[in-house]
């Protein structure tokens, strides 16, 4: 009786058909369209994606890749701005000194380079997605709520940008937000030199005035001094970006339940 | 001979002529987006910016304000912004001739067919990540991150600027008081912006560039964008100096310039110059002109444009939404309303009551 031949060895079968292997991969890789679906239902990251989208909707002409790109720029500056946080201690004697460290001490570091050019280039690629969803009228019903979400994402763009601006500590940061912060003094009501503000008041006693208005509140001080730049590193590195992770998980979510990348009727 | 080429540019500048300048390009792309936007036109006005750039660098002034790390990004974005709105508007125009010979649009032929995201979409988006990668990467290398002196409290630099993306408001503070520009101003973008959606609700022509079917809406957007938004930006970055003062693209910021300005109110308008009374004593009689041509401004276009021409917008949108459509259309409109009242008659307020802080 012969003997049936002994199956060879194969390495890449032995990897790929094993429990390890398998239990990361559930699909194999080949150009088959179920295969290219599985690619994106079974990957997290992918699968904010439909598996299919209109052929006019995947045209780089049409979408310009903006809101995408803003969402990768928005990661990169994550992982940057991790990074800086090993090195910057967010206190009046040490600010300034840790950037000037994180200059002179690192041979050929970009990684601050890297954090601020990319807060510049969020702002552009976020006007520049709304503009591109404005010029092809994709707010209109039923998105017209995602948009109002993404005014809102734009506003926090800037908002994370102003903060990030006092951080380094220089003139250059101090003043612009000096000039930024100046304009709250004036808030209606709530500034000490608001219009409307000096009605407030409980017979002689003033409510509102330097020490307790909306400025005050945002630099935790009558001046940008230490309380600011606390202020602005909690605001910077904590609370606006939790506000902005969980509004891009709406927005993200709402292109799909709203219809996906518009299409003309 | 390039000297002489930024004299004139220095002399012809100044904030009503750039405004009124841009106003009249801003008019002539939205009557003529299609010949704008042909080659023929594009070109040259490209090749036109470029060689204003490359003057500029021989101007040693001109590059030192340029290529300040934080102007750097303003410099790309004027190229980015204007790529993107010539690459919409030709998008729409197509479009629109398509649409005109009776032919789907661009974006009609493809929209039944579907195709796989992977790897079509995550294909676009990976190359598109990967060159944003590679360009900051170069970007953060060749750049230096700006880093002045520590910060002093009581050392203020002249001029002392907001972030790029707000120097729009601050130039805006030329015009109106913080409360305005600083405050009620952005407050009345974002509610207008998130406002779009609700008054332009006609789910029709969406989904594809064009430009016909929504003129006044692209109209409005496009001013906003352009000349409320970006342009502001441009001048309060590039041309406004030491004090605030205006300084032509090629001329040296002069701390000591001196720029003779005598503002002056609507209530001294009409009390001193006009009746010859002098000032009332009592704030509202003294202000009751000015608070009265404001409460006109918004009422008067309100109510005879809902009785004539826009008739028909009135009955389509509702009294609600037509009266937040007007208040938010007629407060945008009053900016440049505002600034050329300024450089006409040097108008400072139109109702002044420093009494309580209320300027407008």
């Amino acid at each position: 009786m012969p003997e049936a031949p002994k199956p060879k060895f194969d390495l890449k079968k032995f990897i790929t058909e094993g429990q390890l292997w398998k239990s990361i991969f559930r699909h194999g890789y080949t150009t088959s369209d179920r295969d290219r679906a599985l690619t994106v239902l079974t990957n997290v990251f992918f699968h904010l994606h439909p598996v299919k989208v209109r052929k006019s909707g995947a045209r780089f002409g049409f979408t310009w890749c903006a809101g995408g790109l803003s969402f990768f720029v928005f990661l990169t500056l994550v992982v940057s701005g991790i990074l800086l946080m090993f090195y910057y201690r967010p206190t009046v004697e040490y600010a300034y000194n840790d950037i000037m460290a994180l200059r002179d001490h690192v041979p050929f570091g970009i990684m601050r380079e890297l954090h601020r050019w990319g807060a510049h280039a969020m702002i552009i690629t976020v006007w520049i997605h709304m503009f591109r969803v404005f010029m092809t009228g994709s707010y209109k019903p039923p998105r017209e709520f995602n948009w109002v979400i993404g005014v809102i994402l734009l506003v926090l763009t800037m908002l994370l940008s102003f903060t990030g601006y006092l951080l380094p500590w220089d003139q250059l940061a101090m003043w612009a937000i000096t000039v930024g912060s100046n304009m709250a003094r004036a808030t209606p009501f709530l500034g000490h030199e608001g219009p409307g503000a000096a009605m407030l008041a409980i017979g002689d006693i003033q409510l509102v005035h330097a020490a307790s208005d909306v400025r005050f509140a945002l630099l935790g001080g009558r001046f940008v001094g230490a309380g600011a730049l606390l202020r602005f590193y909690i605001l910077h590195c904590v609370a606006i970006p939790t506000a902005v992770v969980i509004l891009m998980a709406v927005h993200f979510w709402r292109i799909r339940k709203d219809g996906g990348i518009s299409g003309p009727l | 001979m390039i000297e002489a080429v930024k004299q004139a540019i220095n002399s012809f500048s100044s904030p009503v002529t750039i405004f009124s300048a841009s106003l009249a390009m801003f008019a002539l792309f939205v009557l003529f987006p299609r010949q704008i936007t042909s080659p023929w036109c594009t070109v040259p006005i490209l090749l036109l910016v470029l060689a204003f750039f490359a003057v500029g660098l021989t101007d040693e002034h001109f590059v030192k304000i340029v290529t300040a790390p934080d102007n750097v990004p303003i410099v790309a974005m004027i190229f980015i912004a204007g790529y993107f709105t010539w690459y919409a508007m030709r998008k729409a125009c197509l479009n629109d001739a398509r649409l005109e010979r009776g032919e789907p649009t661009f974006e009609k032929t493809e929209t039944d067919e579907k195709v796989l995201v992977f790897p079509y979409l995550i294909y676009i988006e990976f190359v598109v990540a990967l060159v944003y990668a590679i360009g900051l990467v170069l970007w953060s290398i060749l750049l230096k991150a700006p880093l002045e002196e520590p910060a002093n409290p009581t050392v203020a630099p002249n001029p002392s600027k907001a972030p790029w993306y707000f120097l729009g408001l601050q130039e805006m503070l030329v015009y109106f008081d913080p409360w305005i520009a600083g405050v009620l101003f952005p407050t009345l973008i974002i509610i207008g912006l998130c406002a779009i959606p609700y008054i332009d609700r006609d789910p029709q022509p969406a989904g594809f560039y064009c430009y016909k079917q929504r003129r006044p809406m692209v109209i409005v957007f496009l001013f906003g964008y352009w000349i409320l938004w970006i342009l502001l930006i441009l001048v309060g970055t590039f041309l406004r100096g030491p004090n605030w003062n205006f300084f032509g693209p090629f001329e040296v910021w002069d701390v000591h310039k001196v720029v003779p300005l005598v503002n002056v109110n609507l209530s001294d308008f009409i009390f001193i110059k006009g009746l010859g009374w002098g000032l009332p004593k009592q704030w509202f009689l003294r202000e009751a002109p000015g608070i009265l041509l404001c409460l006109l401004y918004f009422m008067v276009p309100t109510t005879v444009a809902a009785k004539t021409w826009l008739k028909k917008l009135v009955e389509k949108l509702g009294p609600v939404r037509y009266s937040v459509l007007m208040i938010l259309l007629l407060s945008m409109l009053a900016l440049p309303i505002k600034m050329y009242l300024r450089w006409a008659f040097n108008l400072k307020y139109i109702v002044a009551i420093p009494e309580f802080f209320f300027n407008i």
